[in-house]
């Protein structure tokens, strides 16, 4: 087991290094960033030279990429160009709001594909069944800018021009004062994601119940006389339920910087819209430090849902 | 159907004994005939594909690209049937060219992304060793950066400066060409990951050896008996990744990284529904969003049905 872990994590480490050195030169030759003072006509030649001098953008690459490298483990994500900050407090500022945003989602989106799943599984085939299925179907089409844009259109602005209590679209800062103006807000982007997310999540959960109640021990259960109820809710669900287990575990930090649509379409104060805004100026320490923790993320997660399911299902041996 | 004595047990390649010697192109066919909702799927995309090369040989592009400020905003009516967007192009028009578009992207980018990853995988479990650890290691890392992140950061890294170029007589922005390749080169990773573990069993097989002994060369073996071994798993991820790709081109445009105006695609005509559905234009959201839904269903559909048709252990459907 520990050995086992040991195994992962040196290669993960060298996963994290190959991720490093791409993001890195990526971003580095993403753009320039003394550009956007091209411009600016009190800047001279000598100034841009100076400025680069300071932001040590003159120095040889593999120097630069060490350097940077050197700081980020420290937990030192440079300055941001443009907003003249520490990275790593533009972070920490829109963090809470993505993670908000995201654990509400995940926890919506869990409990209705559950309820999908099942009553799709125990009634295979009925018409129920279907018209969920091909829900999930079309669901699992719809691109997130769709059901962000329609439900817009629907609740925000049309209700208004009906005259009906309407839902805002704008930006939300959290306010101790006023915490149901920020819940309001979070209504309609979280619902344009679960929309999305749910239609797979319920296709696998329908998947996972029918291979479960088809196995002996289900029936041995209802043959020892158990109600329904208890058989699909004690005993299938318990089993089909652990697969979810690894798709949530994988999708938490893809959701992390996920939203980058969601959050500039609602204008919604997250990370992933952080990114998209300082990835369009080319500050790069910004778009850098953003990419390192979302991928760091996701490394580490996929080590700790795969430890997670040997503690949730002892039939899986590590080795 | 008659059958004497003398000729059972021989085989005979009559027509009625055809049942017992399909090949495999005709049980994967019969499986995927039996899959309604793939049918349906199909029927659809091919519909799709007719509206869009009829369109645009009805419909020039000049027509889709041509501005008209006095008529900007304006709802569906009879001359724009899907109304004119915020410079006053017919959405109509642009749909049919954003179409073409959307589907070139597509069908290029899939093309890309599949060779490489047949090529990635396939020489990581043949070569194995250092060669493997380290192609998969860096499939592992690119599989790590959230594919969007890293659609915006290559875009921005490539759409630096833009020059348009001709092919068959028709213009295109270079933000085509970049599109493509971004997409190309950050989708290819899970069927990276199928293809390395089918070749992986497929290695130890015994034709292999023999074909080894024989003195067939590596690439002999590589394209003529083990890539053509994994053609479901291939073909398969084609169909569902060239749904994948036309949501990515919709992802990008709409953010404004990807095809750049005027020329029309499905995402970018989204990009500007999102500042003017605020006033109520709706028809600027709706037509665009039904194509793109509508399209990725249908291949998500026959995509569903070929992974059923290829899949040996499935016997339901015969």
């Amino acid at each position: 087991m520990w050995s086992y872990i040991a195994r992962r994590a040196v290669q993960a480490l060298f996963t994290l290094m190959i991720i490093t050195v791409l993001c890195f030169l990526l971003t580095r030759f993403s753009g320039d960033p003394i550009a956007q003072y091209a411009a600016n006509p009190r800047m001279s030649a000598e100034d841009k030279a100076a400025l680069r001098e300071r932001l040590g953008l003159n120095q040889p690459l593999p120097v630069q990429y060490f350097k940077w490298l050197g700081l980020a483990v420290q937990g030192d994500l440079g300055q941001s160009f443009f907003a003249k900050q520490p990275v790593s407090e533009m972070i920490a500022q829109r963090l809470p709001n993505t993670l908000i945003l995201m654990f509400t989602t995940e926890i919506i989106t869990v409990s209705i594909a559950l309820l999908l799943g099942i009553i799709s599984a125990v009634k295979q085939y009925s018409a129920v069944d279907n018209i969920i299925t091909s829900f999930s179907f079309i669901g699992y089409s719809i691109p997130i800018f769709f059901s962000a844009l329609g439900l817009m259109l629907i609740f925000a602005v049309q209700f208004k021009e009906w005259g009906l209590p309407y839902l805002p679209t704008g930006a939300a800062v959290w306010d101790k004062k006023d915490p149901v103006e920020y819940i309001k807000n979070l209504i309609l982007p979280v619902s344009a994601l679960v929309i999305v997310q749910t239609a797979g999540y319920s296709r696998f959960v329908r998947t996972s119940m029918l291979e479960v109640l088809g196995l002996d021990y289900v029936r041995t259960a209802r043959a020892k006389g158990l109600t329904s109820r208890v058989v699909l809710f004690k005993h299938a669900l318990r089993n089909a339920a652990l697969p979810l287990v690894t798709i949530v575990g994988l999708d938490i930090p893809f959701l992390l910087g996920g939203a980058i649509v969601t959050e500039s379409v609602y204008s919604w104060p997250g990370m992933g819209r952080l990114f998209w805004e300082y990835a369009q100026r080319s500050d790069y320490p910004v778009v850098l430090g953003i990419l390192l923790i979302v991928s760091t993320a996701v490394v580490a997660f996929t080590i700790i849902t795969d430890v997670l399911y040997t503690f949730v299902d002892p039939r899986i041996r590590l080795s | 159907m008659t059958t004497d004595i003398a000729t059972l047990g021989t085989p005979s390649f009559g027509g009625e004994s055809a049942e017992q010697a399909l090949t495999p192109g005709q049980l994967i066919w019969r499986r995927f005939r039996k899959h309604r909702m793939a049918l349906l799927g199909m029927i659809g995309f091919c519909i799709l594909l007719l509206f869009i090369i009829i369109g645009s040989l009805l419909v020039n592009e000049e027509r889709a690209n041509a501005v008209d400020l006095q008529g900007r905003l304006s709802p569906p009516s009879e001359v724009h049937w899907m109304g004119t967007d915020s410079t006053g192009r017919d959405i109509f028009a642009r749909i049919i060219h954003g179409g073409q578009i959307s589907l070139v992207v597509g069908v290029l980018s899939v093309f890309l992304s599949v060779s490489l990853g047949t090529l990635i995988g396939g020489i990581a479990a043949y070569y194995g060793g250092w060669v493997d650890s380290l192609l998969m290691r860096f499939t592992e890392a690119m599989l790590s950066i959230p594919s969007l992140f890293l659609l915006i950061v290559l875009g921005k890294f490539l759409g630096r400066d833009i020059q348009t170029f001709t092919i068959f007589g028709q213009t295109f922005s270079g933000s085509v060409a970049i599109v493509i390749f971004v997409i190309g080169v950050t989708s290819w990773m899970f069927l990276a990951r199928i293809v390395r573990a089918n070749v992986l069993s497929l290695r130890e097989l015994d034709y292999i050896s023999v074909s080894k002994s024989l003195g067939a060369s590596d690439m002999r073996i590589f394209f003529r008996h083990l890539i053509p071994n994994t053609m479901g798993a291939i073909i398969v991820s084609t169909t569902l990744g060239l749904a994948g790709a036309i949501l990515l081109e919709a992802y990008v445009s709409f953010l404004g990284l990807g095809i750049q105006p005027p020329t029309a695609s499905w995402g970018n005509m989204l990009t500007a529904a999102q500042t003017f559905i605020q006033k109520g234009s709706w028809w600027m959201w709706v037509f665009p969003s039904i194509f793109i839904v509508a399209t990725i269903l249908c291949i998500n559909l026959i995509g569903d049905g070929l992974r059923d048709a290829f899949d040996p252990r499935s016997t339901r459907h015969l």
